[in-house]
């Protein structure tokens, strides 16, 4: 048998196994352009296909995992139950008294040192609000809730589409740390299918 | 290059790399062995320390992420909930084993500092990320109980 | 070997010159040591200030002999409590042996077992002479002399035992001291404090990790990704790049590398590469491994034990049942992963580390430094945890950081285990499969028992291997199966030693891991398939010759308040017995359904009988602490072998640990005995698993013969 080449990286890799980033088709690690769906004549249908398009990124575990329908939040490729078993603990969604959000996860992400992988972090690290899960629902679902200033944090769609396109907590999801795939694309285009969908009227899928 | 920051009430200074994890600067560095390394990826809480009062697993704590902030290890820990967890943890001779129970008194520590009557779903809560592989667990959560209760008298 | 080699501490200590097991110090030690503390013999010093020290033969990380063993010299010496203090021994086994194993070690639930005459015996001695030299001092018989609490007394004249220390030294040592009626008994039964809580509670105490050395190198290795892997060759420029890393090198083990700090050990090892050749590697995933053993399963084995013809009566009985049983790999998962600091030069060495087998770690750490054993000094450390994972045969863990040390040239290192190394470095419980046939008779009687069980023997190849290895069988495999509790006219167990490149090893209550959950649940079916309750049904069927088993289980009946499988708020409840290390455990579980949908399990009651119970609150804490153990490992573990040979898991977000959140409430009730104490460190383990089964059959309707829970109830 001939010797295989396997550093810790390599080992680690293989061994978490990240089944999304071996297994996604190239061009599903980007992002298509507002311009690549110019084709669509009824402005509806175009508007409810940019949708489907960003459902890329909000489907995609690294948006999922703290957009949860229960009050633990997930994590990894696979969106998993978060471990240690933490709970949302306050309106804030920064965790319990004790064991809060804070207590692992500091401004940045941190690296491993021993193996592969990395504690993410931001500055505002927590979990979104119940009314703002997702995690399950379909597409038109979660377009409906986006729309809805109940459920989106009061938002108008402009002020979705810049915390789509600069907030940077989601931005994070492009930037996620060892061992973890990002979100497709650029946050960028996602700010701007953002914008292209809320420009088309923004209509949700079927 | 050097990150300054309050270790115990004292202030200090580490030249080294600044991604180095507090965990390793506070034991190898400075010389304070009560906080454990057991996971490394905060996962197990035996490197449990409070920053700026509140719990924090020094293994994933970057050095640099403490500079200008207090952190306070086992042997630095005072105060009225500091010294009834202590109390409560020899009166029912918590330890086993004894590698985590730093972190177990660190944490129960924090938690009874954020709520003074934490109830079993609290401690729950606060403790999910502390192992114990000897599974001292009922008398860790009888001492939070008791430390509570002596706290409030 | 075991040449006698007085640590620094027993050389400060000094000697009486007079001492019951022939252990003396050179005269230069005593000439230097002007206030000599009195010490009657091995295990037994007395200070000037009347601190009395007691050698500790086993090391201490967590199950109390510490606390145990000085109890039992405190004792039989009427010392206060409170004077009392312990030491880990020097590796020197004429001295220091465990008396069960002949070496000194730690295992088997033995510590107090061993220890219990020998160290009330060195505790009675010193009493004597402390009596002897009373009386001299006072001109009284000696038998009018009364020692308690720490206190030697005539009427109104008191001493304590330090101003008679240096003349006790004098007085001749007894041969056979008189020891206390245990009626007699003042500690012995009392819930004392255990000496290293305080330590352990505020960080002071001082384990492998915390140990630091002038100039000390921390060093990091890099395992081959499989079992049995070599290394082919490595790249090691970019770790040389990182800051603080000194040099890279092949060790047999692996790769190491060694740096000025943990950091740059930890980042130098994670920018290693190398190619590993896998041609003697254990590339089987355990799936794979599984198939294999499910299949000798199916056939009968090497006979471990057994009656009658179980294939006839199975042939005859009214209604049969039929289970096959996966164990997984386990890992033992201490908190501690395994660490020493090693400081040598040519012809000198010092140790610490966490030994389990001190003599034999020693030895192996002199072989392969090349330093003669006479030039070695252990100086045995807390360890945080073991659960049997600090016990091996081969000293692996010691010769790796031995092989390390030794490559560098002399200086002092500190080599320590990441979590994934610890994870992913074998050692584990084996895979095993059992395979059990049962029947009874028309009158609900189980008149058949066929047992199969397929797994590794970790003996095989080691110095502890038996003669029986070579005719395929291992006790440590069937022990609990091939002799059951239960009265069955009709009963094989059937051994197939498995070859596997995993290694293996024993878990905290070796055999029993396994065999007490096949047993207990197995019996449990029977009983419901007979229609009886299975606290009756068990009582009605155990073996008379030993009826201890039903002392436990009554008692457990009678703690919880057992009328059955059916509790309040729809919960259920059930019952599992097992005899291990000599002490018979029986616990009641009950349990509901989970979030996850696995076992809650809300209270555990436990009834012990280990013989007289020497500190009953320690007893508690290890039942509390073995259950919680065992059931974390029932519901959440197992480690997976992929194909190529690689673990999985490797640390704790995938190696799930039991948390305070899943932890059920325990009672716990010592049964009283007269008999010799037996161990404790490992018979609260076995039936906790078995119990949540039962419990669970009865909730759902559903056995579980697939463990872990997580993986076993939806299979």
């Amino acid at each position: 048998m001939s010797p295989r080449v396997i550093g810790l990286s390599a080992l680690a890799g293989a061994t978490l196994a990240l089944p999304l980033a071996l297994v996604a088709a190239p061009q599903e690690n980007g992002l298509r352009n507002p311009a690549d769906f110019a084709s669509i004549a009824d402005r509806n249908q175009r508007s409810a296909a940019i949708f489907t398009e960003m459902g890329k990124v909000l489907t995609h575990p690294r948006c999922v995992n703290c957009h949860p329908r229960t009050d633990r939040p997930l994590q990894d490729d696979r969106g998993e139950p978060h471990m240690p078993a933490v709970v949302r603990g306050n309106a804030a969604g920064t965790g319990a008294p004790g064991l809060e959000c804070a207590t692992c996860h500091g401004p940045a992400n941190v690296a491993f040192e021993s193996g592969v992988g990395s504690v993410p972090g931001h500055p505002l690290w927590h979990l979104a609000p119940i009314e703002m899960a997702w995690e399950g629902k379909s597409l038109r679902q979660i377009c409906e809730q986006l729309k809805d200033r109940r459920r989106n944090g009061n938002k108008t769609l402009a002020e979705l589409h810049e915390h789509n396109a600069h907030d940077s907590l989601v931005g994070w999801g492009w930037n996620p740390g060892e061992g973890r795939t990002p979100a497709p694309g650029t946050q960028a285009e996602f700010g701007a299918l953002t914008k292209a969908w809320i420009d088309t009227g923004a209509h949700c899928p079927a | 290059m050097a990150t300054g920051f309050t270790l115990n009430g004292k202030a200090v200074s580490f030249d080294g790399p600044p991604d180095t994890p507090l965990l390793w600067v506070i034991r190898d560095a400075q010389g304070l062995t009560g906080t454990k390394y057991g996971c490394g990826v905060a996962q197990c809480g035996a490197c449990t320390v409070h920053l700026d009062g509140r719990n924090r697993r020094s293994c994933v704590t970057p050095v640099s992420t403490v500079a200008g902030k207090s952190v306070t290890t086992i042997e630095g820990v005072r105060g009225a909930e500091a010294e009834a967890v202590k109390r409560a943890w020899i009166a029912l001779d918590v330890p086993q084993c004894g590698y985590c129970q730093s972190g177990q008194v660190m944490s129960a520590i924090g938690l009874l500092t954020a709520k003074a009557d934490p109830s079993d779903e609290d401690i729950d809560h606060a403790m999910a990320g502390n192992i114990c592989r000897c599974a001292t667990y009922v008398r860790i959560r009888q001492a939070i109980k008791d430390a509570a209760k002596a706290v409030a008298a | 070997m075991n040449a006698v080699t007085p640590t620094r501490r027993a050389v400060l200590a000094g000697a009486s010159g007079s001492l019951v097991l022939g252990f003396s110090l050179p005269a230069r030690a005593r000439a230097a040591q002007p206030a000599r503390p009195f010490r009657p013999n091995a295990f037994v010093s007395i200070a000037p200030d009347s601190k009395v020290t007691v050698m500790i033969k086993h090391v201490e990380f967590g199950q109390g002999p510490s606390t145990g063993l000085a109890t039992l010299v405190a004792e039989e010496l009427d010392a206060d409590w409170g004077q009392m203090r312990v030491e880990q021994a020097p590796a020197n086994d004429p001295l220091y042996k465990n008396l069960a194993f002949g070496t000194m070690g730690t295992g088997g639930s033995t510590a107090i077992s061993n220890s219990w005459m020998q160290m009330r015996t060195a505790g009675a001695a010193a009493r004597a002479m402390l009596v002897a030299a009373a009386a001299k001092r006072w001109g009284v018989p000696a038998a009018q002399v009364k020692v308690a609490k720490g206190v030697v007394s005539h009427g109104a004249r008191t001493a304590s035992f330090g101003e008679l220390a240096a003349s006790a030294a004098t007085m001749p040592v007894p041969e056979k001291p008189a020891l206390k009626d245990p009626a007699d008994f003042t500690l012995i039964g009392t819930r004392l404090p255990k000496l290293d809580t305080p330590a352990k509670t505020d960080g002071s105490a001082i384990f492998t990790m915390d140990v630091s050395r002038p100039g000390m190198i921390h060093t990091a290795i890099l395992h081959p990704p499989a079992f049995g892997a070599t290394l082919e060759r490595f790249d090691g420029a970019a770790a040389h790049a990182v800051p603080g890393v000194i040099a890279v090198r092949a060790v047999p083990q692996g790769v190491a590398v060694y740096a000025r700090d943990r950091h740059a050990a930890l980042t130098g090892r994670k920018a290693l590469t190398a190619e590993w050749d896998f041609e003697q590697a254990e590339t089987r995933s355990s799936a794979e491994m599984e198939q294999a053993y499910a299949a000798r399963a199916r056939t009968p084995g090497v006979q471990a034990g057994g009656h009658g013809d179980p294939a006839a009566a199975l042939a005859a009985a009214a209604k049969t049942i039929e289970a096959e049983y996966f164990f997984p790999f386990l890992a033992h998962a201490t908190m501690e992963p395994q660490d020493a600091v090693i400081e040598w030069r040519p012809g000198k060495a010092d140790v610490w580390l966490g030994s389990q087998f001190q003599v034999g770690e020693t030895t192996a750490i002199a072989k392969t430094l090349g330093v003669p054993f006479e030039g070695m000094s252990l100086h045995n450390q807390f360890c945080g945890g073991s659960f049997g994972r600090r016990a091996t045969p081969d000293m692996g863990f010691a010769v790796e950081a031995a092989a390390i040390a030794k490559a560098h040239g002399p200086g002092a290192y500190k080599h320590v285990w990441t979590r994934e190394n610890d994870m992913r470095g074998g050692r584990y419980r084996p895979l095993g499969i059992h395979r059990i046939r049962g029947g009874i008779d028309a009158e609900g009687r189980i008149t058949a028992w066929d047992h199969v069980i397929a797994m590794q023997s970790f003996m095989k190849g080691t110095p502890m291997a038996g003669p029986e290895i070579a005719k395929g069988l291992d006790g440590s495999a069937t022990e609990g199966a091939h002799e059951l509790p239960y009265a069955v006219p009709n009963h094989r167990c059937g051994y197939h030693m498995m070859e596997n490149g995993v290694p293996t090893l024993w878990w905290r209550s070796v055999g029993h891991t396994h065999t007490g959950y096949a047993v207990e649940t197995f019996v449990d079916e029977l009983l419901a398939l007979a229609g009886k309750d299975a606290v009756e049904g068990r009582l009605t069927i155990l073996v008379d010759k030993e009826p201890r088993y039903a002392g436990v289980l009554r008692r457990v009946a009678e703690i919880a308040d057992w009328s059955g499988p059916k509790a309040q708020d729809g919960r259920t409840r059930g019952v599992a017995l097992v005899k291990s290390f000599g002490s018979y455990v029986a616990q009641i579980a009950e349990v509901s359904r989970s979030d996850e949908g696995i076992p809650r399990v809300h209270k555990v009651w436990a009834a012990v009988d280990c013989g007289i119970a020497v500190n009953p609150d320690v007893i508690a804490a290890q039942v509390e602490g073995g259950l919680g153990y065992g059931l974390g490992a029932a519901l959440f573990n197992e480690l997976t072998i992929e194909p190529g040979g690689m673990v999985r898991e490797g640390n704790f977000d995938s190696y799930r640990c039991l948390k305070i959140a899943e932890m059920p409430a325990v009672e716990v009730s010592i049964v009283k005995s007269a008999e010799n104490p037996t161990g404790i460190g490992e018979p609260g383990l076995p039936p906790v698993a078995p119990a949540v089964a039962n419990a669970w059959r009865a909730l759902t309707g559903k056995p579980v013969h697939r463990l872990p829970f997580v993986k076993g109830v939806v299979a």
